[in-house]
């Protein structure tokens, strides 16, 4: 690893079957660095994000996150690690049959040794930082998309990860909501020095987050560097998804 | 245990209550022609508490929870609720599975137990409005023929029922992949599976508590 890395991935290749997804991936995501990995639909972006934090295992290749191969390591040590991740997962994920307190108490009083005047100050201090404090005691199912997607947010970082993983953060929301969406990611990133790998073909929020890009296509990266540079590629599948893209935009 | 548990007593009610008054309306017939009418208690206290109230009390149990935890859990691996617990370093199996199986070992005789009470009340209310039997002869009667390994053991069996229930719908759920098409189908599968393996399995235990206990207390 990099002496600066704190996501190194090294010639990842990962199928499902006869289907090869990530035919070798390589990336250095630097500390306070936010990488975005760009592409069409089916191209790899989740399960390239979901060997990150070990939901899926790799077939070959090395994975270190904060110097530990995630690849490599299970059980205690492999949730140990996790403890430093947060996840945004794309559809927010929150536990339904919980209220939005509920959802953020779940992870706090199962790892942190708060007392319960502690954990709902904290509590209250993350709604507040995602601008949600009055939906304490709402259940996710009363929330818009763009509330969902906030407080899952906050969920990700109550417990004030050193890295976070965005699984499409913006998919779905208004432009409005991206915007607000995309904002958050970037304090976090500037008040807490987060390190994160974003996925995303949303470009607003590209443009807004990104420190680097890096464009997957058929499993593998085709271009790397910013979102100019990447939009200037001369690559037919660039060419293609920034012109529908633009198109949509516009 | 609430959901199990507390939220199945109307369902498990009714159920009892209608095993009760119907087979009583049933065989009284039957034993009037063989001039067995006094035996009326002794049958439906030897059918509802060894056979019919654990299987019946099971088979409904399996209805409801099993399409109750297979579409929940279900829902929780496709909206990637499952994945948000173990990225959190939570163990989704046991938050998820263990509980749920421990609840349906411990609710299923509980329940067994309350379906049988019932069935026997309505089977005694029958057998009042019909030939006005006094109660303390239903009872007296009901209870001449039962022993304490029949209650025992044919109540505890319905723990194996609820872990069937329990197991087969958190597996089912658990490895659903795909849409609310395939939960769906979960509930389903979690439904009928359950439901088989519990003839399967009474088939089994009968036959085994026929060779421990003998005819009499399988």
């Amino acid at each position: 690893m990099t002496e600066q890395s704190i996501i190194q991935l090294r010639d990842l290749k990962k199928a499902f079957g006869a289907i090869e997804v990530l035919k070798g991936i390589n990336l250095d995501v630097p500390n306070n660095h936010c990488a975005v990995v760009m592409g069409g639909s089916g191209s790899g972006k989740s399960v390239l994000i979901k060997n990150i934090v070990g939901l899926l295992k790799p077939d070959s290749g090395s994975i270190s996150v904060l110097g530990k191969r995630v690849d490599l390591i299970q059980g205690d040590e492999l949730d140990q690690l996790r403890l430093s991740i947060g996840y945004l997962f794309q559809s927010g994920a929150l536990f339904d049959s919980m209220t939005v307190s509920e959802n953020l108490m779940f992870f706090l009083e199962r790892h942190l040794n708060l007392s319960p005047k502690e954990a709902n100050d904290k509590i209250m201090q993350t709604l507040e930082w995602v601008e949600l404090p009055e939906k304490l005691n709402d259940y996710p199912a009363d929330l818009s998309g763009g509330q969902k997607k906030r407080i899952a947010l906050a969920r990700a970082v109550i417990m004030e990860p050193k890295i976070l993983l965005y699984d499409e953060p913006t998919t779905g929301l208004d432009p409005v909501s991206v915007r607000m969406v995309s904002d958050l990611i970037v304090r976090l990133q500037a008040e807490r020095g987060i390190t994160s790998v974003a996925i995303t073909h949303d470009l607003l929020c590209a443009e807004i987050i990104a420190d680097s890009v890096h464009f997957l296509q058929d499993g593998q990266f085709v271009a790397s560097g910013s979102l100019e540079e990447i939009s200037r590629f001369d690559h037919p599948a660039i060419a293609t998804f920034f012109g529908n893209e633009t198109s949509h935009a516009s | 245990m609430d959901e199990v548990g507390s939220k199945s007593f109307i369902l498990t009610s009714i159920t009892g209550l209608a095993i009760g008054v119907v087979l009583a309306m049933q065989s009284r017939g039957t034993l009037i022609r063989f001039g067995a009418e006094a035996v009326l208690p002794n049958m439906l206290a030897l059918s509802v508490v060894k056979e019919i109230g654990p299987v019946f009390t099971s088979l409904v149990l399996a209805g409801r929870l099993g399409a109750g935890i297979g579409a929940e859990i279900g829902s929780m691996r496709v909206t990637e609720q499952i994945d948000a617990l173990e990225v959190a370093a939570l163990k989704p199996f046991h938050f998820l599975v263990i509980t749920r199986v421990l609840a349906c070992i411990i609710m299923f005789p509980i329940l067994t137990l309350w379906t049988d009470t019932i069935a026997l009340t309505g089977g005694y209310m029958e057998s009042y409005l019909a030939s006005g039997m006094d109660y303390r002869i239903f009872i007296a009667t009901a209870f001449e023929s039962l022993r304490f390994s029949d209650i025992l053991v044919d109540t505890l069996k319905t723990g194996f029922f609820g872990f069937i229930v329990g197991i087969v719908s958190c597996y089912l759920g658990f490895t659903v992949r795909g849409g609310t098409r395939e939960v769906g189908q979960a509930a389903m599968r979690a439904v009928v599976g359950s439901s088989l393996l519990i003839l399967l399995s009474d088939v089994i235990i009968v036959r085994i508590s026929m060779l421990l206990f003998g005819d009499a207390g399988s």
